[in-house]
């Protein structure tokens, strides 16, 4: 642990990485003590207005708080981030446990299920389902984590077929302890450090997919203020009122640099070979 | 006509009660849905393997067959050629940044490679939308054509569909690069690292010809495994670039039928884009084999 | 050429003689359009128009879309038409006459309009028009308009007789719908298969201006002038309509000049276009377009059964601010369904001015007098709250909820937003009446006939009465308006209904909006008037110098 700590820190772009998302964090916590205005109140004599300092990052069309409808869709965002990534490293554990495990045919259709679910291309695939669910906020988290466990599955799998003929394994097997229990118990602890940093870039993918639903209009809906709403209402009016387009988008790019860069930064400080086999593409997968 | 409108910006079709309700039940007849669990599934999977996938719900009815066929080449020609282009622009970038490790051009690089992944390429369309179709006027910011295509020369018409594929094509394969290019640089990293390209080295001959020849070679053979896995990542960056830029390929047919709510497109729509991906996807593994023929295929895990 | 002429595919008596109202200040900036009529038009140019989805159906007789009627209402004609004055004039038909009893409509059609196959158009086209639309198989929208058509019979191949069951004030309007090929469509109408017809798909013949050329799917649609159309080869030689599914794109390609014409919201016409350039390239045209914008309630739900909390509702939303706010000035605030300025509107019929007092003072009546932790009114243990729908893809009325939400959470009452795409809203709500409260629109047509909108009769799923809304005495204005076939005879029931709905507020109505069309300056002969703009299409034109597209 104390190895791990001081690579990561030596890593420099890693360490701002994680300060950045570790104020994001407390800014969407934060969000309704920080908001200047009440994000839904519309104010429709201040509609569009520039940078001001009533509003510091303007108004939209109809005059709420840019700012403050930005702090709390930065809410909408890690939430989105969190709970799908959650589900779908909850689900790639799962598979990923049981097929490194007990092998055969076990192994062989949750692998042929993740090639399946590979060829996918997954942005028209979390349309499809849509299509046929009612939108709401946790319809979106659930899509996005039921699409995204494949890259999760694998890893697991991988670190289990590995450790699965270590000795301490084999041991607790030959004292007739249940697999439910070697698995927990010794085998996965193993394997959470690629499993972390599978979490970590899966993350500003999952913020990434978010926002292009939004944008398209197919993702978080109203009431909640999403940085893809915010840059898919402001589109109408771009050039008129940079303001609304620009800072939602820059919000995004930043969050999803730092989720990437403090996801690369765990994974060297944990182990450096693992630059091979995680996240390669953590950043983008649609 | 009393109407329930939509509202302009939108005026979907569909949208009227008899067509609705006619499609309601051709949906049930279509996918059998008074017949008991395995008859239907087994009906569907037929139909799918025949790619009948029945008729469009929107007022024109066409089967779903056709109104894919004349959206998939435009979609396949823009992810060729921004499969293309990653591979041309990526592999010397990546090469550059591997034999020069830890210089400024391999800083530069990987500044570029994090801020590709983490652009939203929808903000990205838009900035660049405004910038060359609106200010500078450089290019043309929506659709494949210019509105009087037919009447103009040849090569005018050569040049006009060239210059509407270039901004979408700058977006979709600006995040692409960024992947490609870093993972150039690892393959590369590892293969100079290996014994026998050092005692190349050390037995004095030519670094271009280590690098261009031997290095090379070896760290180009798992490219190719990841081009195939890409490929479905690349596709699906489709639904947000055509959607922009008013492209009428398969990603915007997609959304729209989405919006919809006409399954039977969305339904043929993913069936086929999958088995595209599928198909490209087996292209790559028997290349790979080509490439290297100590690698059977099959035994291959995807990994 | 979306607006008016296509909302208006029905409804207006005989008699009207047009009505002014606003619409005659429809110009606000047309700084190149010729002072006079001088000027003599000249043939040729391309018209490149924008639509915002492509269009679903080349009979436009069978969808609804604002796209196909577009492209449709160009290759395409009626047996009648809506002059500049929303008065009808004759179109395929050279006049027409009622029988006394206005149980029978007969028309004289015109002679020498070929099809632009070549074929000749004659009365049996029209019988055949009118089988297609109620054959039970065709899925058309416009079956209502002909549920009281006894019979149609063609009399020789220049006449066609109209046999009502009883009379009906729409009955010559609703002959404004497209007549249909005969000799190429029949054997598909026989089969039930009008919609595989390959005349549906990219060979459509019509009688109308233009002929179609070609088309991309989802990228656009090329017409030609027809030099046969019976009113002389129109000036522009081309139209190209290109399929660009986002206003704010179709903004910037009217920037780039890469479209002639398009429909702008309000921000874009208000705020986005006041610069030189701009407007010496487009001209700018607003008229008061034939929809309106409410906030409907289901009716089955006994807090919205109550009037006094609609009409508490009323009061409490400042629809000054929202159409304000909303559209930025550029609309009517509605008192009732018809729109301010035509023959059916009155404006003595009951107001609600912004009230806060009033309107708490109304819910109290009706038992909402507590108030939970949350500022919000409860009634026997139940808070007060609600959701109101309403469709994806309409900024405008995503921002009427969110004002209304804000509004009336100071009345102590919480809505809660859910945004819809338009084809599940339709099917899983709307339809199936599961919604508790709407944000939504109607496109009413030029006829004030709204029997299908407020009849009792008219709340089974598949109609349009999804509210629930039912009122004896509503229900007798509709029925004797519907019946009554003089205009001066229907304007007291509809002045009856409108008292009787401003006092009910079955929906609370907002606003109407206005149509914002921009077209190209270099186009001349555009004369708005309360039919809006391209009631006249085939007269407009470029002259010679500034003619852009000539080649081909």
């Amino acid at each position: 642990m104390h190895a791990f700590w001081r690579a990561f820190v030596r890593n420099k772009l890693a360490l701002i990485g994680g300060l950045i998302v570790a104020c994001l964090v407390v800014l969407a916590a934060m969000a309704p003590v920080l908001a200047p205005w009440d994000p839904n109140r519309p104010d429709i004599k201040r509609i569009l207005e520039p940078p001001s300092k009533q509003h510091w990052l303007g108004t939209d069309q109809i005059g709420r708080d840019v700012l403050s409808r930005m702090l709390y869709g930065s809410r909408v965002s890690l939430a989105v981030g969190f709970v799908s990534v959650g589900i779908a490293t909850a689900i790639g554990i799962l598979l990923g446990a049981a097929a490194g495990y007990h092998g055969g045919l076990v192994d062989g259709s949750v692998m042929r299920l993740v090639d399946l679910m590979l060829v996918f291309p997954r942005f028209f695939l979390l349309l499809a389902v849509l299509a046929f669910l009612t939108p709401s906020i946790w319809t979106i988290m659930a899509v996005i984590g039921l699409t995204g466990w494949m890259g999760v599955a694998r890893l697991v799998r991988a670190e289990f077929l590995a450790l699965k003929e270590r000795e301490f394994v084999l041991w607790s097997q030959s004292i007739g302890a249940s697999a439910t229990r070697i698995i927990w118990r010794h085998i996965l602890p193993n394997a959470m450090g690629p499993v972390l940093v599978a979490m970590t870039l899966g993350i500003p993918a999952a913020i990434l997919t978010e926002s292009g639903l939004s944008f398209l209009g197919l993702g978080v809906r109203p009431p909640y203020a999403t940085w893809g709403n915010i840059l898919n209402e402001g589109r109408d009016a771009i050039e008129l009122a940079w303001w609304q387009s620009l800072y939602p988008g820059l919000a995004i790019l930043i969050t999803v640099l730092s989720y990437n860069l403090l996801g690369e930064g765990i994974r060297d400080a944990l182990d450096p070979r693992l630059r091979q086999s995680v996240g390669r593409f953590g950043g983008r997968r649609r | 006509m009393i109407h329930l409108a939509p509202g302009d910006p939108t005026e979907l079709a569909g949208a009227d009660d008899p067509v609705l309700q006619q499609s309601v039940e051709q949906m049930r007849k279509l996918y059998g849905l008074d017949q008991p669990l395995h008859v239907q599934y087994l009906s569907w999977l037929k139909r799918v393997v025949l790619l009948d996938f029945g008729r469009s719900f929107q007022p024109d009815g066409r089967p779903v067959l056709d109104k894919i066929r004349e959206r998939l080449p435009v979609t396949l020609l823009l992810n060729l050629i921004e499969m293309l282009i990653i591979l041309v622009i990526a592999i010397p970038i990546g090469v550059r940044s591997a034999t020069h490790q830890y210089s400024t051009f391999d800083k530069v690089t990987t500044l570029f490679v994090f801020v590709g992944f983490a652009t939203p390429d929808f903000w990205l369309a838009i900035l660049l939308q405004i910038l060359f179709g609106v200010h500078l006027g450089w290019l043309p910011m929506s659709q494949l054509r210019h509105p009087m295509w037919e009447y103009l020369p040849f090569w005018r018409q050569q040049w006009d569909f060239a210059s509407h594929l270039i901004l979408p094509i700058a977006v979709a394969t600006f995040g692409g690069l960024a992947g490609f290019s870093r993972y150039m640089r690892q393959s590369m990293l590892e293969v100079i690292r290996q014994d026998y390209i050092q005692s190349a080295r050390a037995k004095g001959l030519d670094e271009r010809k280590v690098i261009g020849k031997h290095a090379l070679r070896n760290a180009l053979m798992p490219i190719v495994t990841i081009l195939g896995l890409s490929l479905p990542g690349l596709i699906g960056g489709s639904v947000i670039v055509e959607t922009i830029f008013a492209i009428p390929g398969m990603g915007l047919l997609m959304v729209q039928s989405v919006f919809a709510r006409d399954y039977p497109v969305i339904m043929g729509n993913l069936v086929i884009v999958s088995t595209l991906t599928l198909v490209a996807n087996l292209i790559a593994d028997l290349t790979y084999s080509l490439v290297d023929p100590r690698i059977r295929v099959g035994r291959r895990g995807r990994r | 050429m979306k607006t008016a002429r296509l909302v208006a595919v029905a409804g207006i008596v005989a008699l009207v003689t047009g009505c002014a109202g606003d619409g005659d200040r429809a110009v606000e900036s047309a700084p190149m359009l010729p002072s006079s009529a001088s000027e003599a038009p000249a043939y040729g140019d391309t018209y490149i128009d924008s639509l915002l989805g492509d269009i679903s159906s080349l009979i436009p007789t069978i969808t609804s879309d604002g796209s196909s009627h577009a492209v449709g209402g160009l290759i395409y004609s009626g047996l009648v038409r809506y002059d500049k004055n929303l008065a009808p004039e004759g179109d395929l038909a050279e006049s027409w006459q009622f029988s006394t009893d206005c149980r029978r409509l007969t028309f004289r059609l015109r002679q020498g309009v070929r099809w632009h196959d070549g074929q000749p158009f004659t009365a049996d086209d029209v019988v055949f028009t009118w089988q297609a639309i109620v054959d039970p198989r065709t899925p058309s929208p416009y079956k209502a308009d002909y549920i009281d058509v006894e019979k149609v019979e063609a009399d020789g191949p220049q006449t066609v007789h109209v046999y009502y069951r009883q009379p009906y004030a729409k009955a010559l309007t609703s002959w404004s719908t497209w007549i249909l090929p005969r000799h190429l469509l029949e054997p598909y109408v026989r089969e039930g298969r009008i919609r595989e017809a390959p005349q549906n798909w990219n060979a459509p013949v019509g009688t109308g201006p233009y002929r179609f050329v070609s088309r991309r799917a989802g990228e656009r649609i090329v017409l030609v002038a027809n030099p046969d159309y019976w009113e002389g080869r129109p000036n522009l030689s081309r139209v190209v309509y290109r399929v660009i599914p986002s206003q704010a794109t179709t903004f910037l390609e009217l920037k780039a000049k890469g479209v002639d014409s398009a429909a702008l919201t309000a921000l874009q016409y208000k705020r986005q276009t006041d610069y030189p350039a701009f407007a010496r390239a487009y001209a700018k045209f607003h008229y008061p377009s034939n929809a309106y914008t409410y906030f409907g309630f289901n009716l089955r739900d006994p807090r919205f059964a109550d009037r006094r909390v609609r009409q508490a509702f009323a009061h409490a939303i400042n629809k000054r601010e929202l159409i304000d706010g909303v559209i930025l000035g550029l609309g009517k605030e509605a008192t009732g369904p018809y729109k301010p300025g035509t023959w059916a509107y009155t404006d003595h019929v009951k107001t609600y001015p912004y009230d806060m007092e009033r309107a708490r003072q109304l819910l109290a009546e009706a038992g909402w007098t507590e108030r939970n932790a949350d500022g919000l009114l409860v009634k026997d243990g139940r808070p007060f709250t609600f959701e109101v729908l309403t469709n994806q893809g309409n900024d405008e009325r995503k921002k009427v909820a969110e004002i209304i939400q804000s509004q009336l959470r100071e009345l102590g009452i919480g809505v809660e937003i859910r945004i819809i795409e338009w084809a599940a809203l339709l099917k899983e709500h709307i339809r199936k009446r599961r919604f508790e409260a709407i944000v939504l629109g109607w496109g009413t047509g030029i006829d004030p006939d709204q029997f299908v909108i407020w009849h009792s009769s008219q709340t089974a799923p598949e109609q349009m009465n999804h509210i629930g809304y039912a009122n004896p005495a509503a229900d007798r204005a509709l029925e004797a308006g519907r019946m009554a076939c003089v205009q001066a005879e229907r304007v007291q029931y509809y002045h009856r209904l409108q008292e009787i709905l401003a006092e009910d507020q079955p929906i609370v109505f907002l606003y109407f909006r206005e149509a914002l069309p921009v077209v190209s300056s270099r186009i001349h002969g555009i004369d708005p008037g309360p039919n809006g703009i391209s009631f006249n299409f085939t007269k407009w034109f470029v002259p010679r110098q500034l003619q852009r597209y000539t080649a081909g």
